[in-house]
């Protein structure tokens, strides 16, 4: 018994060895992969660890707000109250919804937009579920957040133009980063940062934008923020703000006065060639835009006759029409093809070869001057005048008072407009020009074409024979402006001419009834942009009204001005397309455009203080 | 050798003389053991007792007491229930097989009445005694020869099938690599060995490509390549690897562990601990671990030697291969060194049957060194 188990024993021992032998192998071995693993390559596991364990989150930075000439914050930067949910947190989607919408109304494609972004996206990821509450929603919300398991509050950025319509053309709005403009600049693809997408929105982003800030966050494997280490280096700078010359008040009593129009109006200051005015009506919301505007929203935008969201200030083109007749007066007298008193007789009709052109009075205006011809407007009378010019002057004129420049004021886009001469027919058409060609834009019609913007910035050189170059944004102005090449002489006839239009009870302006500031006058040139052919059947019968046409063939109402006549302040243009006749439609809202923004020049204020008149409301 | 044994083989050992008996060095390395897995679960739960640390600390005071409990049981005792604790232990795995409970795509669980037990961790201890009390009764010219070699084949085998097709191929292979060590301590011919090792190798790779899980095949190919997909599969292994790389030689602290305080650690409590360890006290500390674990085995291998029969030697020594196969697998398991397969490091890893069982396994070396000179009967007999 004790032999055999002796055996067993040495047995035992010598196989026990070497089995210890093995075990003491594997624990050597297991030793010798820790010391690879913690001493020798400890450095790029805990560069590893470093990645797992930090993140930078990018820090928004606030937009710079937009404001008008006195400091009024037209495109600004409000709370958004918000509900993100953390769907890795959430036991029962349909049950959360519910109680969801007990606080704040969840319609079914809200809900079934939640219910896709949480499907969709991994389980980590930060899905919103409602934006845009408001204070009592949100209160309501963060009481009940204990029966709203994965439910977080937050309070982001949400621009606000608090004056909607009026200014949408020229702030834009902002959007999400499109696709195509994303590139490796973080910011860019943060999902809460907003760009300009059009107008000065976009146009000054750059100044707007800011620059992101990081915070250094320690995150947990699913992505879940454990701890903020905030760094005073790299907060977000917030954008800078940035003036226009708009002016808040008058912006929207224009627009006021312009509503259920398709129209635009421009206005310039004429010493300094700011723009306190420019709109297109009619326009659009821009909040709703900056919260993300609703499919068939926009779809009704895009398909409005309107075209609300072009902006037709400064790319909109009409024919000038007979507002461009003061600059042919202009010319004429420069070039010394007629003189102030030389009569030109108008018969109504006048005979090129064989072709009949027509003044738009059909009996016609008898023997007229210069000055009668611009306060009449008489056709014939500018027929003339661009025979005896020719088209090669009345191209020069043209572009001395702005026309075929594109004004975009910085805002992009814009249009230059047309100012036809022989080699521009001939690149286009390949034929050559004609003279009826040079009558027809005599009378600011046929290929002319001119943007509201353009008009105005003719009238502010008229008046103040400078080349006023306007500017929207504070910090663009143009230098000193020069004197145009004309006579001084020519611009006063011209001048002469445009305040008759106004003020002389034969002036084609006079029935509205002048500025109404006491004894200040105005000058103005009224216009009617002919949209379409009048043919020789219909004018032998009767030419046909504009009432009894469809809207799109309706004549554009056109109409310039500035104030005072005597010391010209401000140059105010407005078009309104398929309007009619411009005195009718066009000249009141700009008289009274005019009106409201005299009252608010100090020069024009000590005037009507000394001469004992109150400030006067607005239209009599 | 007997010249030197003073002692006379006893046929009983007063209780009193049992208790003065216990190795007060083995215990004292299992409470350090159990104190360092209290540690790292506390730090794991940031700086708190509960859920795990406290628990686990209860848990390996209780297991201590059961421990110490059948350490003084007489080993005869023992001895005559190394078969039926093996049958029964069998028949919960047929159990498991017809009844259990599935749990994460495996079915290892076995509900019985409010507890739920695992009978394959049972059965790492049955199999140790049953095997050892078989090779007891054999004289070891007669353990070497092939005829005998036909039983314990089968009663490794048998368990070893049974817990495969559970699935849970990790336990599987340390079942069968237990019993094949304890066959190998009795001393089978190593003219047999080497036969049954061909033999092993081509069954083995036959199962490797034939065998297989999807997902124990999926777990093998991580393995192969973890860096390839590195929030996939393989995310485990290299997470844990950042775990332990990252913690250098002297480690990011106690509590400082960046790697398991954010969840970026798999299983961190189980299975994971050791890379939870690592992070916090580096090389120093794993190795410290390791040394821990060797002199634990070192004193588990020398009460094996010490026993005068043959069913102590090879039930403590059986212990002691079990324990060592944990730890290292489990350790090369987290270093991506092998494939995952689930087996936790004793003591440290949370965990309540593993503990239990553990302890069992050193109260049977603990037993056996308390009656190291016992005088025990051949046992021919179904029990004794």
């Amino acid at each position: 018994m004790a032999r055999r188990d002796d055996d067993a024993n040495s047995v035992f021992t010598r196989r026990a060895l070497v089995l210890s032998g093995a075990g003491l192998l594997g624990f050597g071995a297991l030793t010798a992969r820790l010391y690879k693993l913690q001493i020798l390559e400890s450095d790029r596991y805990r560069g590893l660890s470093d990645e797992n364990q930090f993140n930078y989150q990018l820090l928004a930075p606030s937009r710079g707000r937009i404001l008008d000439r006195d400091g009024v914050p037209l495109a600004q930067n409000a709370d958004n109250f918000r509900l993100l949910l953390e769907p890795e947190q959430v036991p029962d989607l349909d049950d959360l919804l519910e109680r969801l919408a007990k606080i704040t109304p969840l319609p079914d494609d809200t809900r079934a937009r939640i219910k896709k972004a949480v499907k969709r996206r991994s389980k980590s990821s930060t899905v919103v579920l409602v934006e845009n509450l408001d204070w009592a929603e949100f209160a309501a919300a963060n009481l009940h957040l204990p029966e709203l398991p994965g439910v977080r509050p937050e309070v982001s950025e949400l621009r606000v133009y608090p004056d909607g319509v009026s200014m949408a053309h020229v702030l834009g709005y902002v959007g999400r980063v499109p696709e195509e403009l994303q590139t490796d600049e973080p910011l860019l693809r943060h999902p809460g940062f907003r760009i300009g997408r059009t107008g000065a929105e976009k146009a000054l982003d750059k100044t707007l934008r800011g620059s992101a800030g990081a915070l250094k966050v320690e995150v947990s494997a699913l992505g879940r923020v454990v701890r903020e280490l905030p760094d005073p280096a790299t907060v977000a700078k917030s954008g800078a703000d940035v003036v226009l010359t708009l002016d808040q008040r008058i912006q929207n009593f224009a627009a006021k006065r312009l509503e259920g129009m398709s129209a635009a109006v421009c206005a310039i200051d004429i010493e300094t060639g700011a723009v306190p005015v420019l709109l297109s009506t009619p326009g659009f919301d821009p909040n709703l835009f900056a919260r993300g505007i609703s499919g068939p929203d926009y779809k009704a935008l895009l398909d409005d006759e309107f075209k609300p969201l072009f902006n037709k200030a400064l790319g909109g083109t009409y024919p000038p029409a007979s507002c461009f007749k003061p600059v042919v007066a202009l010319a004429a007298l420069q070039h010394g093809v007629t003189d102030s008193h030389q009569r030109i007789r108008c018969t109504g009709k006048i005979k090129l070869g064989d072709r009949e052109f027509h003044c738009w009075k059909r009996r016609g205006h008898g023997p007229v001057n210069l000055l009668g011809a611009i306060g009449t407007s008489c056709d014939i009378y500018f027929y003339e005048m661009a025979r005896r010019l020719g088209i090669d002057r009345l191209r020069d004129a043209a572009r001395e008072f702005g026309f075929g420049e594109n004004f975009n004021l910085g805002l992009g886009g814009g249009s230059s407009g047309l100012v036809p001469d022989q080699a521009w027919k001939r690149a286009r058409f390949g034929t050559s020009w004609s003279q009826g060609e040079t009558l027809i834009a005599g009378i600011g019609q046929g290929y002319l074409a001119a943007t509201p913007i353009q008009l105005a910035v003719m009238t502010a050189r008229l008046a103040s024979g400078r080349k006023v170059v306007p500017h929207l944004i504070k910090g663009q102005e143009a230098p000193e402006f020069e004197d145009v090449s004309y006579s001084l002489a020519a611009l006063g006839a011209a001048r002469a001419g445009m305040i008759a239009v106004c003020e002389a009870p034969w002036g084609t302006a006079h029935r509205m009834g002048g500025l109404g500031l006491d004894d200040l006058k105005m000058a103005g040139k009224t216009g009617t942009g002919q949209v379409r052919r009048i043919t020789k059947v219909e004018r032998d019968d009767r030419v046909r009204k504009n009432k009894e046409l469809p809207w799109a063939l309706r004549d554009h109402a056109l109409f310039v001005s500035y104030a005072p006549a005597d010391a010209p302040r401000y140059a105010v243009s407005v078009v309104v397309e398929h309007g009619g006749g411009g005195s009718v439609v066009a000249a009141p809202p700009a008289r009274d455009i005019l009106r409201e923004l005299l009252k608010d020049d100090p020069a024009v204020i000590e005037r009507l203080v000394v001469s004992g008149t109150p400030k006067t409301g607005s239209a009599t | 050798m007997s010249e030197f044994r003073v002692a006379r083989l006893e046929r009983t050992v007063p209780m009193l003389t049992r208790f003065m008996r216990i190795n007060g060095v083995l215990v004292v390395l299992l409470c350090i053991a159990a104190m360092t897995g209290v540690m790292v679960l506390y730090s794991i739960a940031d700086g708190s007792w509960t859920p795990r640390a406290a628990q686990h600390g209860v848990r390996f005071a209780v297991s201590l007491l059961v421990m110490l409990g059948l350490a003084v049981f007489d080993i005869r005792w023992w001895m005559s229930l190394a078969y039926p604790a093996y049958i029964v232990t069998l028949l919960l795995l047929v159990g498991v097989e017809l009844v259990g409970v599935k749990v994460m795509g495996a079915q290892r669980w076995l509900d019985v009445g409010p507890i739920r037990i695992q009978p394959a961790e049972i059965m790492k201890l049955t199999l140790v005694l049953a095997l050892a009390r078989y090779y007891h009764g054999l004289a070891i010219d007669r353990a070497t020869s092939l005829r005998h070699i036909a039983l314990p084949a089968l009663m490794i085998g048998v368990p070893v099938l049974l817990i495969l097709r559970q699935p849970d191929l990790g336990t599987a292979m340390l079942v069968g690599a237990t019993g094949a060590a304890i066959v190998f301590l009795a001393g089978l011919s190593w003219r047999i060995i080497i036969i049954g090792a061909i033999a092993g190798v081509v069954g083995g790779i036959t199962f490797l490509i034939f065998g297989l899980h999807d997902y124990q095949r999926a777990r093998i190919e991580t393995f192969l390549n973890p860096e390839s997909d590195p929030l996939g599969a393989g995310y485990h292994i290299l997470q844990s690897k950042i775990a332990l790389g990252s913690g250098g030689l002297a480690g990011k602290g106690f509590l400082g562990g960046t790697q398991s305080h954010l969840n970026f650690l798999p299983e961190k409590q189980t299975d994971f601990v050791f890379t939870a360890l690592g992070e916090e006290f580096g090389f120093i500390g794993t190795l410290s671990v390791l040394a821990l674990y060797v002199l634990i085995l070192f004193t588990g291998m020398m009460i094996a030697g010490r026993s005068r029969h043959s069913f102590g030697r090879l039930a403590a020594a059986g212990v002691c291969v079990t324990f060592s196969l944990y730890v290292l697998v489990n350790i090369s398991m987290v270093m991506g060194l092998i494939p995952v397969v689930g087996v936790p490091l004793p003591l440290i890893s949370y965990g309540g049957t593993v503990m239990l069982a553990v302890m069992i396994g050193f109260a049977l070396v603990m037993n056996v060194h308390i009656f190291r000179d016992a005088e025990l009967p051949s046992g021919r007999g179904f029990f004794l």
